[in-house]
């Protein structure tokens, strides 16, 4: 299949491979941001293909697993009201709140749908004026233009019963909290594709410069993840640290202006709490008081409630910090699996846990 | 006084049944294995077959029943009827039986739209032909409106296993070769496509086909069948993982000689779908002897239904009860059960 093919071909990844183990000569360590680079890299067994040289560490680019449980409590407070239809990406029902999952609250009668955009969700809320219908926006700088665009069709079209509890992340400053932490061992950063396909790389520039770390914009097929970890180890090992374009087929510096616009007339960048991780300062975005109306975090009384800490062996947040590895937990695939999770990671399509439980049980730790 | 055993499968677990205990992945089989088996447990249900193997009167049989709840009722290249047919057909096939008789229950909906019953009906009466199976018995109700969803169909079946078949994880040996007689995702895409309304160029038709034939061509050939799936809900992941953890044996297939069409791979990648994970209604796997596995090939493509029939892999001595794929990079990873759903009633 074209465009496709292409990026999966065996040849092209073995020239690949052979020139990133000709150009490492010395250990590096580097962190693929976005949790579909994770998945890729794993789906395909690239992990185990790269020379001993480049470590991989995987990072918190799992919009699901760094949802807060108070904003998840809140989701499942809202689709247990009887005049509420929660909607949500399917990733997020297997996430467990404080207490439960929403899943478990659509088996025990709540209306909880699943839709694979924000405009379905719209759509269900014409469909069904007489409901509340509620949409947990989650995501990266990825999905919130698409998010931005319900909230402003919804004020063009008057549509009154339509709301959104919103989570929204960004990277940077993610990024920044790790570069500068202490406890730091990453060299250089596997950009996220996708969201700098909205957003453009120019704070990345910053960033780079900032903490002398190289950063190469990737895409997410095995051709992609390979070349842009061999244009990483070049930065590396010549002691540059720039910012650098691999997914230059759908990456502009500048990013896409119009989803910018967009994004930036509807949502005010706040300070967000990251599961696992805590407070990061200008992480989130909500929802302007303009479009107040619409923030079911404001519109219902679902007062935030702090979560009850349960006692949990789930290094959750240290998985998605790059301090440990999904394997080091010593509940991973034992007390922690995709049916019955600890943490957020293990049940996302996008959590490092759930790459290993999924691709990689078998075999010499990796 | 009547006293119920404690549920086997914990409360705190699950208080209540979800979606994903039918969705073919990992809950299904948990709640096969702690709630239904051991309630029901005797030899003929312990193995878990696609159907049960009985002996009566020195002639070996094969059972088997399944129910259909599909949603869309008809879509591109089947609809619930043949679903109902084809699907017990199948089961029966892959006990390596010939399938002859069925019996076909209807549940309808209170206001359920009458040519659309005639339609079904029709259409359950043209499959039986096709698939060479008689209707002998039957049962209808009909429940209130708002209790069904238009209609649900069980049928159940019985086959004669052929001369000289012995189909079963036990035959599994470290060697056989596996064929997958046609190509992945037709039938779980089709169905998610309309219900996602999905806009395609052209429309992905489910793969819904009667089996039979093609085992019986197998079985003909002399090719000895150690083991026959049809990879429906879970798709070949789950089929391949259960053999695996049945037979004891470890298999590896190669990533590149598994057939999607560019429909269905197209559909998977928007959706982030793996096709290993899409139910199929028309193609199955078969465990051959080392060495047979491009016989079995050449006689599946003979078939209108096996023309993509492939040689994907093979059972190992190694990693026992674990499926691993080479990737089409050179890779290898681990092709996990599927956990949760994928989608709900697709069959």
């Amino acid at each position: 299949m074209r465009y496709l093919d292409e990026y999966r071909d065996g040849d092209a990844s073995r020239k690949l491979l052979d020139a990133i183990a000709a150009a490492a000569t010395r250990p590096w360590t580097v962190m693929e941001v976005c949790g579909s680079q994770t998945h890729s890299f794993l789906k395909y067994g690239i992990d185990q293909m790269l020379p001993s040289e480049v470590t991989l560490i995987h990072g918190p680019g799992c919009p699901v697993c760094v949802t807060p449980a108070e904003i998840i409590d809140q989701a499942i407070a809202l689709a247990e009201r009887p005049d509420v239809t929660l909607v949500s990406y399917g990733d997020m029902l297997r996430v467990p709140g404080t207490a439960k999952d929403l899943l478990s609250v659509k088996a025990e009668g709540g209306d909880v749908r699943m839709v694979y955009s924000s405009l379905d969700a719209l759509k269900l809320a014409r469909e069904h004026p007489d409901r509340k219908v509620v949409f947990f926006a989650i995501g990266f700088e990825t999905t919130a233009p698409a998010n931005a665009m319900a909230v402003v069709v919804a004020e063009r079209e008057g549509i009154d019963n339509f709301f959104m509890l919103t989570s929204h992340v960004l990277v940077p400053p993610a990024l920044e909290a790790i570069a500068s932490s202490p406890e730091n061992r990453v060299q250089g950063f596997l950009a996220p594709g996708h969201v700098c396909t909205v957003t453009g790389y120019v704070d990345y520039e910053r960033l780079a410069g900032k903490y002398r770390t190289p950063m190469v914009v990737s895409g997410f097929e095995p051709l992609d993840l390979l070349q842009a970890t061999y244009m990483l180890v070049r930065q590396l090992e010549e002691g540059r640290c720039e910012v650098e374009n691999q997914y230059a087929r759908s990456v502009k510096r500048e990013g896409n202006e119009q989803a910018r616009a967009l994004m930036e007339s509807v949502f005010e960048v706040v300070d967000h709490g990251w599961r696992g991780i805590g407070v990061i300062p200008r992480s989130g975005l909500r929802l302007k008081g303009r479009y107040a109306r619409f923030d079911a975090g404001r519109v219902f009384d679902i007062a935030a409630t702090t979560p009850r800490q349960a006692e949990s062996v789930c290094i959750a947040g240290l998985v998605l910090q790059g301090i440990r590895k999904p394997v080091d937990c010593p509940a991973f695939g034992i007390d922690c699996t995709p049916e019955h999770c600890l943490g957020a990671p293990m049940v996302s399509s996008e959590g490092a846990c759930a790459a290993y439980y999924h691709y990689a049980r078998q075999g010499a730790p990796r | 006084m009547t006293v119920f055993p404690e549920c086997p499968l914990p409360l705190d677990e699950y208080p209540r049944v979800l979606l994903a205990h039918g969705g073919g992945g990992r809950l299904t089989q948990s709640l096969i294995e702690r709630v239904l088996l051991p309630s029901f447990d005797n030899p003929y249900l312990a193995p878990l077959h696609d159907g049960a193997l009985l002996e009566i009167g020195g002639q070996r049989l094969a059972l088997s029943t399944d129910s259909y709840v599909v949603q869309p009722l008809f879509f591109p290249g089947g609809d619930i009827g043949r679903l109902a047919i084809f699907g017990t057909a199948n089961d029966l096939a892959m006990c390596g039986a010939r399938p002859l008789f069925l019996s076909c229950g209807l549940i309808i909906e209170e206001g359920f739209a009458m040519a659309d019953l005639w339609r079904v009906v029709v259409s359950l009466k043209e499959a039986a032909k096709e698939a060479g199976v008689q209707i002998v018995t039957g049962d209808s109700k009909v429940v209130e409106r708002g209790k069904g969803d238009g209609v649900f169909i069980n049928t159940a079946g019985i086959g004669v296993v052929l001369a000289g078949a012995d189909v079963g994880p036990q035959r599994v040996r470290p060697g056989d070769e596996i064929v997958l007689s046609g190509s992945l995702g037709r039938h779980g895409i089709a169905i998610m496509a309309l219900r996602e309304g999905l806009d395609l160029d052209v429309a992905i038709q489910s793969d819904s086909a009667p089996l039979f034939p093609m085992v019986e061509a197998l079985a003909e050939d002399g090719i000895d069948l150690h083991m026959l799936r049809d990879p429906t809900r879970g798709g070949v992941s789950s089929a391949l993982n259960e053999i695996a953890k049945k037979s004891g044996a470890g298999i590896v297939i190669e990533e590149e000689r598994i057939a999607v069409g560019p429909g269905v791979q197209g559909v998977c990648e928007i959706l982030g779908l793996d096709p290993l994970y899409v139910a199929n209604e028309g193609n199955f796997l078969a465990f051959v002897p080392a060495g047979r596995g491009e016989r079995a090939v050449d006689v599946l493509r003979r078939h209108a239904c096996g023309k993509e029939a492939a040689v994907i892999g093979r059972a190992v001595a190694e990693h026992g009860g674990t499926v691993v794929m080479r990737t089409r990079i050179g890779g290898e990873r681990i092709v996990d059960v599927m956990s949760g759903e994928q989608l709900p009633r697709i069959c």
